[in-house]
């Protein structure tokens, strides 16, 4: 059962205004542009690109903590977009978010226990503090500790502590273990994992980071420049990428493995600017498809069905490279 | 790629760099007692996670540790080309600094001054230390900026930090640390900040500039991956102190330390189907505190009473030359029984 629907979603910010605000604005930044995809009940979708590619403002947007341009974001049949803030605020308790940076998430003059005791009663729910730090492997004695007194992975753990107080169906992971350690990192997904299959929670996670992802996600969809330009199960896109980037993505990680016979794709240039984005295809100045042509540079691909469940926005997509 | 025989390039000994904390309670002890060589032409991986005291070590062997709350104490070496860099006068110390030993972080823009052109900044320290004219070293620059591949070079010569991306001022950076031909570039975690296809790009720069003007490199890092790929021989850091020294291949088939293996299993694979992840319980200790014994006790599934009262030397681990772990499972392999 479909959960959650977004579809042909757009948000742009204005463009910044030079002389003090007096000046003419600048073109507008196409942070999103135009992202559809669903997430079933108790499924996770990685959601993967890098900076600037649009996935942190994808998650925000969904939740309405920005507000998006355009496009529609059905949550259990219910149109976020269009809720009034009273149906909104009673919609939220049911969708949550974790962030990347537990430092600055959490507020430093509230003891764990108050953060965590202030969506319980504001929602007056039966749950207790002690039990939300149990699930997330805490010690009660945790509760009395302010922020700076934890690690980065205890601050970790309280931020999806207190995603889970109010029993949420659904939470979006924005980057929860980029700034963790890799043996801590280990113990966050893992618990994201036990978490899951517990209360049946569905999750967006927005990552950079591929081999993380392998981990949690049972489909992935990858961004670049505010769209998706593939979407697939797993499996699927790690055993057969069909969009150039994603293959050079994935060729880009670096594995733990002296002897990779990897052949490795260094694309050439930067990510172009989400304000000037290039026509056509977006990827084609970095693309190194040996096929890219005319077409390329002047008519956007689609994203479209490659093979059942396979999507990609590529005209060549089909083509080895 | 080691030449048998050679002569060390750079020497460090028993390594000891301690800070006094905030409130003055008590002693960070960061690097504890690290020794290890540097060989010409090769590249060193030093691999840990936060707070084990690999950028300490880094920082400390160009003098850069701010001093206090930080002291190198009494009794370490840092040994380059015969002299010892901790026993330099200042003057004597900045003419390797900058010249003969770089380096670069992982920040390039704050390691970038925003007021000054990125030509200037390459530009000075062949000013100073190779004395040559504006002008001279104006067109150094160019050709430093060519050589790192940044386009256009003529005219980036005149651009702010700001006016570039993240990926060419990591650039920039490098043409800074190399425009005197180092022997040795220390760089320190050079693409933490960079997403994953701007990564793939510097570190094949590195490798590339390597090979041409045939530096040494101590590669500083927290990803075993990038180790894999780049690093001829890796030092395993751990709570102040080495726990593991190795040939690159030895330590990913052969991993002795069980904090090695642990780290090892602990990062995910792009490789491998969706597992659940092996991950070392516990935390990284406080540097005011490192617990006795060996300081990976608390969180090993092997540990026995010994390595509680003991702590372990580095032991040679005998399958391969330059193989050690500092771990009591090199002397008693039949313990090695897990507990959890």
């Amino acid at each position: 059962m479909t959960l959650v629907d977004v579809r042909d979603l757009v948000k742009h910010y204005a463009g910044e205004r030079r002389w003090f605000g007096l000046g003419r604005p600048q073109a507008p930044v196409r942070a999103v542009d135009g992202v559809s995809f669903t997430i079933a009940s108790g499924r996770t979708l990685g959601l993967v690109g890098e900076s600037g590619s649009g996935k942190t403002t994808v998650g925000r947007t969904m939740l309405r903590l920005q507000e998006p341009t355009s496009g529609k974001m059905l949550f259990d049949g219910n149109d976020v977009f269009a809720l009034d803030v009273t149906r909104l605020r009673a919609l939220r308790r049911r969708m949550q978010i974790v962030f990347q940076d537990p430092y600055s998430s959490l507020n430093p003059r509230m003891t764990v226990d108050d953060t965590l005791r202030e969506p319980l009663e504001i929602h007056g729910l039966n749950g207790t503090v002690t039990a939300l730090l149990d699930e997330v492997g805490l010690d009660a004695a945790f509760a009395k500790r302010y922020p700076h007194e934890l690690s980065g992975g205890q601050r970790q753990r309280v931020g999806i502590a207190r995603a889970l107080s109010v029993e949420p169906q659904f939470i979006v992971c924005d980057e929860p273990v980029s700034a963790l350690d890799v043996s801590v990192q280990a113990q966050v997904l893992n618990l994201l994992a036990d978490l899951q299959a517990k209360r049946r929670l569905t999750y967006l996670f927005i990552a950079h980071d591929l081999a993380v992802v392998r981990h949690i996600a049972d489909d992935v969809a990858v961004m670049y420049l505010g769209k998706l330009v593939e979407r697939a199960p797993a499996g699927e896109i790690y055993a057969q990428p069909r969009h150039p980037y994603t293959r050079a993505l994935l060729s880009a990680v670096p594995e733990p493995n002296p002897h990779t016979t990897k052949r490795r794709i260094v694309l050439p240039g930067d990510i172009p600017s989400p304000a000037h984005p290039p026509p056509g295809c977006p990827f084609h100045p970095r693309c190194p498809h040996p096929k890219k042509s005319q077409r390329c540079r002047t008519e956007p691909p689609p994203l479209r069905p490659i093979t059942p469940g396979h999507d990609a926005a590529c005209h060549f997509a089909e083509e080895p490279m | 790629m080691t030449i048998p025989g050679a002569p060390v390039l750079l020497r460090v000994r028993n390594l000891k760099t301690y800070f006094v904390t905030e409130h003055g309670k008590g002693t960070a002890q960061a690097v504890d007692d690290v020794s290890f060589d540097l060989y010409p032409g090769e590249t060193l991986g030093i691999v840990g996670e936060s707070g084990c005291g690999k950028t300490v070590t880094s920082l400390s062997i160009l003098r850069l540790v701010p001093e206090p709350p930080g002291h190198v104490l009494p009794g370490s070496l840092i040994e380059f080309e015969g002299r010892n860099l901790l026993a330099l006068p200042a003057p004597e110390l900045r003419a390797v600094r900058g010249n003969q030993i770089a380096m670069i972080f992982q920040e390039p823009m704050t390691s970038l001054n925003p007021v000054f052109t990125v030509g200037d900044q390459i530009a000075e320290a062949a000013i100073i230390h190779q004395h040559l004219s504006r002008s001279a070293a104006r067109a150094r620059a160019i050709e430093m900026l060519r050589l790192v591949g940044i386009p256009d070079p003529d005219e980036r010569v005149d651009h702010y930090p700001h006016q570039l991306s993240g990926g060419m001022r990591q650039r920039v950076m490098i043409a800074m640390a190399l425009v005197c031909h180092p022997k040795v570039l220390i760089a320190d975690e050079p693409t933490t900040a960079l997403d994953v296809t701007i990564q793939a790009q510097i570190l094949e720069l590195l490798d590339r500039l390597q090979h041409e003007l045939g530096m040494s490199v101590l590669l500083i890092t927290h990803d075993l991956g990038v180790v894999a790929g780049h690093a001829d021989r890796v030092v395993v850091m751990y709570a102040g102190r080495v726990v593991e020294t190795a040939p690159t291949d030895a330590l990913f088939e052969r991993p002795t330390h069980p904090y090695t293996e642990g780290l090892l299993a602990a990062v995910p694979r792009i490789d491998a189907p969706r597992t659940r992840l092996h991950a070392i319980p516990g935390q990284v200790p406080a540097a005011t505190a490192w617990p006795p014994g060996c300081r990976f006790h608390p969180r090993c599934p092997y540990a026995w009473d010994k390595c509680v009262a003991q702590e372990p030397p580095l032991l040679e681990v005998g399958d391969e030359a330059g193989h050690t772990a500092r771990c009591w499972l090199v002397t008693e392999p039949e313990r090695k029984v897990s507990k959890r």
